[in-house]
């Protein structure tokens, strides 16, 4: 590990001028940062230590909506009474996410900065080659082991998935992220990898998340996290699920849908393909199993990873159904 | 009414011992939990250097340039040991003289042979400096493409599997057995390259002394680890002094001393500091062993009764490169099933990885999953339930060698293990339990068996004045237990109350205790200390006995039983004698005798000794995902005496843990084009997480042995992972109707 200076900043403000000098990088929970500094990935010459910091750990849950301290830890949002009862999807996504240990130290806002968990990625020493890291370098998981690979949102320079469960809640509820002076919608805060993978979060030098902010809708107080992996606990999703549902009075017909696949993107991805398809119509079996098969179109595999193609949509189908269900 | 309390008909002083049998805990268990355990690399001498490894990006090849200046520049490195100026070695490291030595890499020159082989080591004052200088190598490679998979080279039949086993083996007239069949299946199976990821890697801090050399490091062979490095180093193994009172766990990869160890005392050597050299997990993946692939193919024919006519096993594996270990994968079909014809081979490709090595059960672990699938399918096409075609196939005599078992109790494991999971009740035909959640529910059954394998080892006892005992034996702890359970054998031994007894274990200045392997080092250190007991006892009883002062006086060395720290006349029990006053009266502070743990080759030459059970899954698997979750597992084991119940539940169940794994999670993924392996860490390497084994059950079957050895132990260290790997898989099928034949066995396998 190369060395780095360490600076515990006295304000928010502070944190954000001292994250504007080149190589500083913001230093919360440390889960991310310090694994990627242990395998080479990150490299700061300083970091900024914000976990101190009064007042960004609130979490505040009113009729408009939820707003999140960016320091909030994982742990506490996820068992967060008010987060659980308008934001169901929101909680469970927290609570399926990573481990207990990791969820109590790891904070909201490092979690919207969490990177791939492409072995290329975070192998430098023996794959050189990776646009993400290195733009121009290539991409060493082409044509490698890609079955946690993306299938959505995929470029010529980057397969690489994007491996959280809390953004793909996020996404489906339109959420905002707050960086101080400006506010970007979460669709817009992830990027597609397109020619830039190295370019993975619309936020600039100088800016610092400082809070989440979920607007309040019927769709999210009636949501579900559905994710599938190959064990219970303590692994990405092979493929995920938010959906939040809202019916009409008559309490069959779908006035409002919303939809978001993790562990199958670049990026979260909101399938509003499914959404569209569904909306106005009676929900029913047959019809949610067709149009969730709209949320992998132009969907592409890397072979190991083409099972994600036929189980995301079927992850799709069982939450709305199971939305469906509890009318 | 009338209460037979008649637990034990003998006098209290003629029962056996009372330490052995007692469920202790741990006696080790508040020394861990508290962190005061002291493991190999939490050891810090003065003027302790860090080393860290330098190892290959590529699998074949050579080291073309190494920036060792860079290196060196770097504040805080030491020294950077490459080929160029690493320390000589008394014997070459490629040299090898039997089964058990492996060919190591200590930078005897520039070729690669396998991803993360070291190519320099670099020393510093701090860990981080090191770490930063073997960064700043920045080595430059002449590489060849890599051999990587089962396909990945011409096929050989090797000299030998396992340790020594031929590759090839039958009896009988199998394709004739086959010709003759009702019934006939066959069927592939395929296993991937695993590794042993014990909780705490390979670590070392070595420190010497002129040619006397002290050693901290995790090792479950303490005698042969010293052996090979006084080889390697030319000096006399008793200026080798190693600890090892801890292990974070071995499985097999601990069991010799791995190149990575040996490269940490070249190090201090190079330096003349004490170093210490700590393996990062991604840097397990190469140079400390791991299960080799397989490829199995399964053929059985059955009569019109469901009687095995024949079974042909055969295992397609890989080995290194550059040195011998062939996972003895189709041996597993030797022992379990009747049948008139059998037989068993084994093939071999050489790939560009590190050297495969024993893995917790080899061989049995992965022929094990392969046969207890296939004889499922045996039972599916005989339209049979599979416990009672293992039933109709019960090998009343061992299989290929047609000798008698010294005990088997397979048939408890199967009534008692089947009741207690309730599998009368199970439909014969897949598919047939959806829950009410939706889930597909299946049980399978698959049998466990594993040889009751006995080493070389000595212990040497001390009776001391004061009443108390000593024992010592160089006995290694991994974590199954060895404190505890050797010092209950120890206290019968000595006819001692166990807190009077001072065992000492885990350092090789000790006697030779034999490896913790092979599921043998119970039975083995074990009768060695049982032995030393005997024959320090029986220096006690002659001084006793031979002086007239003593109320023993006269009852001769068969006359006496040794119980609570007295002699008693065994025909007279009023008449007794404590330890300290025969000593006392002798004018001895203290006797000792010593004693050996031995097979005992008469016995082993006419009776076939292995564990023996039945273990039983239930799953539930998701219909739409193919998402497989074990819902509950029971197994019976017969494995002969059971020195603490606690202990061995405790290895039954890490081991149907880790049959789970087998089945469902562990797999070492390769990049084929590079040769690494790409899940080379605990977030990405699966095994199961406490979520993942709601339900555990281990029941002990009794089982007396009078021929596998005088304390009637076998062993239970590997035999939990056989049979639950295939239990598990053959309730995946008895839940889905799809055969797995591939593992681990994943969401896509059943995407359907």
């Amino acid at each position: 590990m190369r060395d780095f200076s360490y600076l515990r900043a006295g304000s928010v403000e502070a944190a954000r001028q001292a994250a504007a000098l080149p190589g500083t990088m913001i230093l919360a929970g440390g889960t991310t940062l310090i694994d990627l500094a242990k395998c080479g990935v990150a490299e700061p010459d300083s970091l900024v230590d914000i976990t101190h910091l009064k007042g960004l750990d609130k979490i505040e849950v009113s009729a408009r909506g939820a707003t999140i301290g960016a320091l909030a830890k994982m742990g506490h949002v996820a068992d967060h009474a008010d987060i659980k009862r308008h934001f169901p999807a929101v909680s469970e996504a927290l609570w399926q996410a990573a481990s207990a240990q990791i969820r109590n130290m790891a904070t909201i806002g490092g979690n919207l900065m969490q990177r791939t968990r492409c072995p290329y990625f975070r192998d430098p020493a023996n794959f050189p080659a990776c646009n993400k890291r290195e733009p121009g370098s290539g991409c060493s998981a082409i044509g490698g082991v890609t079955r946690g690979h993306a299938v959505l949102g995929t470029s010529d320079a980057c397969i690489a998935m994007y491996p959280g469960d809390l953004a793909t809640a996020l996404i489906a509820f339109d959420a905002i992220v707050h960086l101080g002076e400006r506010q970007v919608s979460v669709d817009d805060f992830f990027l597609l990898p397109g020619a830039t993978p190295d370019k993975e979060h619309a936020i600039e030098p100088g800016e610092m998340i400082t809070a989440i902010e979920i607007p309040d809708s019927a769709a999210a107080r009636r949501s579900t996290y559905l994710k599938i992996r190959d064990r219970q606990s303590y692994e990405f999703a092979a493929a995920s699920a938010a959906v939040g549902i809202e019916f009409e009075a008559d309490g069959r017909t779908i006035r409002d849908l919303r939809v978001a696949l993790g562990g199958v993107a670049t990026k979260p991805w909101r399938a509003r393909a499914v959404e569209e398809a569904l909306k106005g119509k009676v929900l029913e079996p047959d019809a949610v199993r067709a149009a969730s098969l709209l949320a992998v179109e132009g969907a592409v595999d890397n072979g190991a990873n083409h099972y994600k193609i036929e189980l995301a949509p079927r992850v799709v189908a069982r939450a709305i159904l199971k939305m469906g269900e509890t009318a | 009414m009338t209460l037979e309390l008649s637990l034990n008909q003998q006098p209290a002083h003629l029962r056996q011992g009372s330490s052995i049998g007692q469920p202790l805990t741990r006696r080790d268990g508040f020394l861990k939990v508290t962190g005061a355990a002291r493991y190999a690399a939490d050891n810090h001498p003065p003027g302790m250097l860090y080393a860290v490894l330098a190892v290959s990006s590529i699998a074949r090849g050579r080291v073309a340039l190494l920036d060792v200046e860079a290196a060196k520049a770097h504040a805080g490195v030491v020294e950077v040991m490459t080929p160029e100026n690493r320390p000589p070695l008394a014997t070459d490291p490629d040299a090898k003289n039997n089964p058990f030595m492996f060919r190591l890499d200590l930078l005897q020159n520039d070729h690669i042979r396998y991803p993360n082989q070291t190519i320099a080591v670099v020393i510093a004052e701090t860990l981080e400096a090191a770490t930063e200088g073997a960064a700043l190598l920045s080595p430059r490679y002449e590489a060849q493409p890599a051999r990587v998979g089962l396909d990945g080279a011409e096929s050989f039949v090797p000299g030998g599997v396992g340790i020594g086993s031929p590759a090839v083996h039958h009896k009988g007239d199998v394709e004739a057995g086959l010709k003759s069949a009702a019934t006939r299946i066959e069927a592939t199976y395929e296993t991937p390259a695993q590794y042993h990821n014990a909780m705490e890697p390979h670590a070392i801090v070595a420190a010497w002394d002129g040619d006397s050399l002290s050693i901290d490091t995790p090792s479950q062979g303490l005698a042969m680890a010293q052996g090979r490095i006084a080889g390697l180093f030319g000096i006399a193994p008793e200026n080798i002094h190693i600890r090892s009172p801890f292990l974070g766990g071995g499985f097999g990869s601990k069991g010799m001393i791995s190149g990575p160890q040996v490269l940490g005392i070249l190090a201090a050597r190079l330096v003349g500091r004490p170093v210490k050299l700590v393996l990062r997990r991604e840097q397990m993946y190469g140079p400390v062993g791991h299960r080799a692939p397989t490829r199995q193919t399964l053929r059985m024919g059955m009569d019109s009764e469901g009687r095995l006519t024949a079974i042909g096993h055969h295992a397609r594996t890989a080995s290194s490169t550059f040195d011998d270990f062939f996972e003895p994968a189709a041996d597993a079909s030797h022992t379990l099933y009747a049948s008139p014809a059998i037989a068993t081979s084994h093939e071999a490709v050489r790939l560009d990885t590190g050297t495969p090595l024993f893995m917790r059960a080899p061989g049995e672990a992965t022929g094990s999953i392969a046969l207890e699938s296939a004889i499922d399918e045996a039972a599916a096409a005989c339209g049979m339930d599979p416990l009672e075609f293992r039933q109709r196939n019960y090998a009343e005599v061992e299989p290929m060698t047609g000798k008698p078992f010294s005990s088997k109790a397979l048939r408890e494991c199967y009534t008692q293990a089947s009741e207690r999971f309730g599998w009368q009740r199970r439909p014969l035909q897949p598919r047939q339990m959806p829950d009410k959640d939706g889930f597909l529910t299946g049980w399978g059954i698959g049998t466990a068996t594993f040889p009751a394998i006995m080493f070389q080892a000595e212990a040497r006892a001390v009776l001391r004045a004061d009443g108390s005992g000593l024992m010592e034996t160089g006995a290694q702890d991994m974590g199954q237990g060895a404190w505890t359970a050797f010092a209950q054998i120890a206290a019968d031994g000595l006819g001692l109350d166990i807190d009077q007894v001072d065992f000492r274990a885990g350092s090789s200045d000790l006697p030779n205790a034999g490896i913790a392997g092979g599921s043998g080092h119970t039975a083995t250190a074990g009768m060695a200390i049982h032995n030393a007991g005997a024959a320090v006892i029986t220096r006690l009883a002659d001084l006793a006995t031979r002086h007239e002062a003593s109320p023993l006086f006269g009852a001769g060395n068969e006359g006496v039983l040794a119980r609570g720290g007295r002699l008693y006349r065994r025909d007279d029990e009023s008449r007794s004698e404590s330890y300290g006053e025969i000593l006392a009266r002798a004018g001895l502070a203290e006797i000792d005798g010593r004693g050996t743990g031995t097979p005992d080759s008469a016995s082993r030459e006419a009776y076939a000794m292995h564990a023996h059970g039945a273990v039983f899954a239930e799953v539930k698997v998701d219909p739409d995902f193919g998402q497989i979750r074990v819902t509950r597992l029971v197994g019976a084991f017969a494995a002969g005496r059971v020195i603490n119940p606690r202990l061995v539940r405790s290895q039954y169940y890490g081991g149907m843990i880790w049959g789970v794994s087998f089945a469902l999670h562990e797999e070492a993924v390769t990049d084929r084009r590079s040769g690494r392996i790409q899940n080379a860490n605990l977030a990405e390497y699966h095994i199961p997480v406490n979520a993942d084994v709601p339900s555990v059950a281990a029941l002990l079957v009794h089982e007396d042995d009078p021929y596998v050895n005088a304390l009637g132990i076998k062993g239970v260290g590997e035999i939990g992972i056989t049979g639950t790997a295939g239990a598990v898989a053959n309730a995946v099928w008895h839940a889905t109707g799809v055969r797995p034949r591939r593992f681990p066995i994943r969401i896509e396998d059943l995407l359907g």
